[in-house]
């Protein structure tokens, strides 16, 4: 690509062809509840996916407490341990399925096309529709709290327990459905993605100039593509045994319950990944700015993400060591699962090369993720020791399994989302937060939850099994439980000090500058908060970070006008350029479509057939189902203009 | 002028849509679905003593056979439709629609009659129950494939196509041939593998 | 309840061959663990240490950060992964190995309790597993009903109990003592109340009690007590769920009872066996464990006394 005319004097200012009122009419939503329902904006969804997360991070908070005060004491009988069963299977699936990954596609949802120089995702009205399924999925799960019967056959809802004989009720078919149901929002939302990142790159945002978060969202994308239609189907073919009499699980009838956990932990172990792996991207991008540096050894981070990606398909059985699958085939996971330490290692000293020779700034994100370093540190240590397979016989289903996967999971994959809060915060809403309330959250959630977490793995060697509703009086488990449930009220209590600091931005109105970190990426060349139309003028990428490379392109955003910028082809609308894979060369622009109820409507329809299906109403069901099909017709008869 | 101006000479290679790249990754995972299915076929029979149980009458193959070829072939005319298209032979592209059409959808009337003719039920064992379920969703991501069908001819019809510009049209033929090509695994694995041994 | 009603349940007991080699290779990780934990974390605080300090970033050096990145993530871990794999490798070859001479002993998972045979002595039993010291054992593990998991976390690892499949778990107990066994797989309401203990006993003392299960001796009721409580037994449904030998009782849904005097605990070791729980527990099962499947029984007081006095006996 040759540039034919460069600005003779970047500070100059001048009028770009389409000035910022005329983008904004273009592409501002309908007012009030209107564009509430119908926007794609892909900002707007993305922070929607973030606080419908945080609600359902709250919901599993509140179980977590709730379980650690009945544990509190021996033999309690503060809850019941039917409500115990159905607090702890809630608590877990909602942090996987409700918290976890659509916080992750929330933020990956805002920050990718703002990365990419791009003005919306590939498919803003599937974007939208993801979002939906998402709410009413999660929703939907709930319900069964709502009528009393909580799903209660644990968080991998592990057959026989979980088949009619067992568990008679609809709470199991709650659950199912609305796990087949999140996990579509979450295909999609992927496809989205990878899409996105194919051909929605400015030009000049080579394969080697990607950010390390958008590599990372990219894998996590492929992840989810290979990985969630096995947990998919272990809950349709369970479902189809609960409701229409299959016999997959049925072993007097040739099926088999190990298939149940094989289909489970196929997906379920590179899940623990497609959680992690956008967290580490997300710290991979605040270390450097914290550092005032660039990432050390950017090829090497982006490698071990992709490594991280194809090892984690084959380390499923370190979940089923002990359910007497031959030794040979145990040994081979067993040694997979060790190998893939190598690429978090690589990972890891690359953030510790990254601040060595940088300087470091300790602001509230910077705390979050030293934070995440210390505590990963120790979660991987112990997920290298339960796969050497005859200390993971002892411990596997005890309290030190909990400890370690609390460590990944909650330390390794909460933390930094919290460090992304403190960091793009600012950008999302044009608002500071106060940073001393970040410090006090960073500590008290830092102390509570190794406080709450680090004595579990004593317990599991004193040999506390997981998930139990109670435990009898003498076993030398008393102290350390009391230690681990007060550890979980300061813990809860460290977060709530986030949640106010937003209430206190949100009340204050302090306004940021558009880059107040002096950040590398393209999201910090707009406005904060950023226009609907994100960029006035596409920015042209000439480096790996682009704000730090050009130094000029700082001011590409509306409010001084786009001295840097592309004119694409006609871009100028309500487009985006969409450009060629590999080199980023121009193809043509893609139109964004219009504000529309269509994903609203097709996943209403969607949730409306579930639940009238589980109550057998047949009468809604075909409306529902009609509701959906109608929407999605006229979804797909709109598409081609669309692409013109 | 201080934006910069690119020649955006547009390629003259054959350029993906967004919207081919999205199916192309909904078959991605599609095709891990059916992956996974058959795995979980071969994972059950080998830990069953006798696959098909005792007593279990095989599919017949005299109509299963015929069907496939039917089916397979149906991606011909789709080859010849993508063509057509890009040179705006409109009368070609409908005809190649229909004929594709008629052949998927003889295919999955026989699979229904098939269905009836079974010896064995899909409660009856986890046979019967993976056996139907693989059948099953295929014959379900062929009667997606022939609503697709419906709504791209009827585009065609109604002229709402150019040969620069046919979106819905390339990525249905993607679709088609991936549904054909899945058969192509499923047949041997599900009615001709049963029978070495 | 006391110390030996409850049994060890802590793994650095190692009182089992294979428990013992697995704290073995724990200490050995532990040392491996904590030596790359203050390793990396002292660097990572080192490097935020340094960084504050400047005033700006040190010049980028692509090379020092490449061979830092290389030695530390890749070349020690694969140093330090090598000899876990060897470690894993011999430690497992020389678990569970099969020996001569085996005892072998079926333990059944049930919700929420143990069902124990001896299939060569032909004695059943329930929740108590009785072990001689120093002769190999074959536990063969299988579950009625979901999955659950046989886990006696002083002698050795887990073996999940898998409906419609069967493990094994061999292991030799190297002292005597009462060991705490659980279920370790979420099997339901009552997981937590699914526990059981291990006797483990020198050869002789085992033999000894074997022998007398075997016999059949001391379970006709001796006493005018015991005797009225053996007819409430038949006359109320209790046989239609479980068994006591050489009465009409023969029913297996529910615990085995022959001895049942002779066993420290009730409901799969949930409280201790004395009449005045095991009255309580007749009375209302619920109450002691929600998900019991046993019915209350409203029989008289009179009644109750007996057939705790009855069952107390057989011992």
């Amino acid at each position: 690509m040759t540039v034919t005319e460069r600005p003779a004097d970047p500070l100059e200012p001048a009028p770009p062809e389409l000035a910022g009122d005329d983008l904004r009419e273009l592409w501002e939503d309908a007012p009030g509840l209107v564009g509430f329902f119908t926007t794609v904006d892909h900002k707007r969804i993305g922070i929607r996916y973030i606080y419908t997360a945080f609600v359902f991070f709250s919901l599993a908070g509140v179980s977590a407490l709730a379980m650690r005060a009945q544990l509190a004491s021996p033999n309690s009988g503060l809850i019941s341990p039917g409500t115990y069963n159905g607090l702890m299977t809630m608590h877990g699936t909602t942090m996987i399925f409700l918290f976890n990954t659509p916080v992750l596609a929330g933020f990956g949802n805002f920050l990718l096309p703002l990365m990419l120089g791009a003005r919306d995702m590939a498919f803003p009205r599937l974007n939208a529709f993801s979002y939906w399924v998402f709410l009413f999925g999660g929703m939907f799960m709930y319900s069964s709290f709502v009528v009393g019967h909580l799903p209660d056959g644990g968080w991998f809802g592990y057959v026989p327990l979980t088949s009619s004989t067992y568990s008679p009720g609809h709470n199991i078919d709650v659950w199912g459905l609305g796990i087949i149901f999140v996990g579509l929002s979450t295909t999609v939302g992927a496809i989205n993605f990878i899409v996105s990142t194919f051909k929605l790159r400015a030009p000049g945002m080579t394969v080697n100039r990607l950010p390390v978060f958008v590599w990372s969202m990219l894998v996590f994308s492929f992840m989810v593509l290979f990985a969630v239609p096995a947990v998919t189907l272990a809950e349709v073919l369970l479902e189809l045994d609960r409701l229409a009499g299959t016999a997959f699980f049925v072993p007097s009838l040739g099926g088999n319950v190990l298939l149940y956990q094989h289909l489970f932990w196929f997906w379920g172990h590179p899940e623990v990944y497609i959680l992690f792996v956008p967290s580490i991207g997300m710290v991979s991008t605040i270390i450097p700015v914290m550092s005032r540096r660039r990432i050390a050894g950017y090829l090497w981070v982006v490698a071990s993400l992709v490594a991280i990606g194809f090892i984690s398909f084959g380390v499923w059985v370190h979940h089923m060591f002990a359910t007497g699958l031959p030794p040979l085939a145990i040994s081979l996971f067993s040694a997979v699962s060790l190998v893939i330490a190598l690429p978090s290692g690589v990972q890891f000293f690359a953030w510790i090369a990254t601040m060595w020779r940088g300087k470091v700034e300790l602001a509230v994100p910077m705390l979050f993720c030293l934070g995440f370093l210390l505590i990963f540190l120790l979660g991987g240590i112990t997920g290298v020791m339960v796969a050497v397979m005859p200390f993971d016989w002892q411990v596997h289903d005890s309290y030190f399994v909990v400890a370690h996967f609390h460590y990944v999971l909650n330390g390794a994959v909460v933390f930094p989302i919290f460090a992304a809060i403190w960091f793009w915060f600012p950008k999302m809403t044009g608002r500071a937060l106060p940073e001393r309330w970040g410090k006090v959250s960073f500590w008290v959630m830092f102390i509570g939850f190794n406080i709450t977490f680090f004595p579990m793995h004593i317990l599991g060697f004193l040999g506390m099994p997981r998930r139990v509703y109670t435990y009898n009086d003498g076993l030398g488990w008393n102290g350390l439980n009391v230690i681990v449930s007060v550890g979980s009220a300061i813990f809860g209590l460290g977060t709530l000090f986030t949640l106010a600091a937003v209430l206190i931005a949100a009340r204050r109105k302090v306004p940021v500058p558009d880059d107040p970190w002096a950040a590398d990426t393209l999201e910090w060349a707009t406005t904060s908060p950023p226009p609907v139309y994100n960029f006035a003028a596409i920015p042209f990428v000439e480096g790996r970070h682009p704000l730090w490379d050009v130094e000029r392109l700082r001011r590409a955003r509306p409010g001084a006008e786009a001295d840097v910028g592309l004119e694409v082809d006609g871009a100028v609308g309500r487009s985006t350029p969409v450009t060629s894979g590999i080199d980023t060369l121009p193809e043509g622009v893609l139109h964004i479509p219009a504000e529309t109820w269509v994903p609203f409507l097709v996943a209403l329809g969607l949730v409306t057939l579930l639940v009238a299906a589980l109550v057998s109403a047949l009468t809604v069901a075909v409306l529902g189902l009609g509701l959906a099909v109608g929407a999605a017709t006229t979804w797909a008869w709109r598409t081609e203009a669309d692409l013109r | 002028m201080t934006v910069v101006d690119l020649p955006l000479a547009r390629s003259s290679e054959r350029t993906r849509t967004t919207a081919w790249w999205g199916v192309a990754m909904v078959i991605l995972t599609e095709g891990t679905v059916f992956a996974i299915l058959l795995a979980a076929y071969f994972f059950l029979r080998a830990a069953s003593k006798d696959w098909p149980p005792p007593g279990v009458k095989l599919p017949d193959l005299k109509t299963a056979v015929p069907a496939s070829f039917l089916l397979w072939g149906s991606s011909l005319p789709i080859f010849a439709v993508e063509a057509a298209a890009r040179r705006g032979r409109w009368g070609v592209v409908r005809a190649g629609l229909l004929v594709s059409w008629l052949m998927g959808a003889t295919f999955v009337a026989s699979t229904l009659k098939d269905f009836q003719a079974l010896h064995f039920g899909w409660r009856d064992n986890a046979y019967g129950s993976i056996f139907y379920t693989i059948v099953g969703l295929h014959a379900m991501h062929l009667v997606v494939g022939l609503t697709m069908s419906l709504v791209v001819q009827a585009k065609s019809w109604l002229g709402r196509y150019s040969p620069a510009r046919h979106a819905s049209l390339e990525v249905f033929s993607l679709y088609w041939h991936f549904v054909d090509l899945v058969w192509l695994a499923v047949f041997p694995s599900l009615f001709l593998s049963v029978r070495w041994r | 309840m006391s110390a030996a009603l409850l049994g060890s349940t802590s793994v650095f007991q190692g009182a089992g061959s294979e428990g013992r080699r697995i704290v073995g290779l724990w200490w050995l990780m532990f040392a491996m663990g904590a030596a790359v934990y203050v390793v990396v974390a002292g660097l990572v605080l080192t490097a935020v240490v340094r960084g504050r300090r400047r005033a700006r970033p040190a010049a980028d050096s692509p090379t020092a950060d490449d061979r830092f990145i290389w030695i530390g993530g890749l070349a020690v871990p694969v140093v330090i992964l090598a000899v876990l794999a060897v470690v894993t490798v011999t430690t497992t070859s020389n678990l569970r190995p099969v020996r001569a001479g085996e005892l072998a002993i079926e333990v059944t998972g049930r919700r929420w309790w143990w069902d124990i045979r001896y299939p060569d002595q032909g004695i059943r039993t329930a929740n108590e597993l009785h072990v001689p010291v120093g002769r190999p054992l074959d536990l063969v593990l299988t579950s009625a009903d979901v999955v659950h998991s046989f886990w006696v976390p002083a002698l050795a690892g887990k073996v999940d109990m898998v409906t419609g499949q069967v493990n094994h778990l061999r292991v030799t107990v190297d002292r005597p003592g009462t060991y705490r066994g659980e279920c370790a797989e979420f099997c339901g309401l009552e997981h937590a109340r699914m526990q059981m203990l291990v006797i483990a006993d020198p050869p002789d003392v085992f033999e000894r009690w074997m022998a007398r299960v075997r016999s059949g001796a001391g379970t006709t009721p001796e006493d005018e007590m015991a005797a009225r409580g053996a007819l409430v037994f038949q006359r109320e449904p209790c046989g239609g769920c479980h068994t006591v030998e050489g009465t009409p009782a023969k029913g297996t849904r529910g615990p085995e009872l022959t001895y049942f005097g002779g066993r420290r605990t009730i409901a799969a070791a949930t409280i201790p066996n004395d009449p005045k729980e095991l009255a309580a527990w007749i009375r209302d099962p619920q109450d002691v464990k929600r998900g019991a499947e046993m019915p209350p029984n409203g029989m008289s007081a009179e009644d109750l006394d007996a057939l705790v006095a009855y069952l107390e006996s057989m011992r």
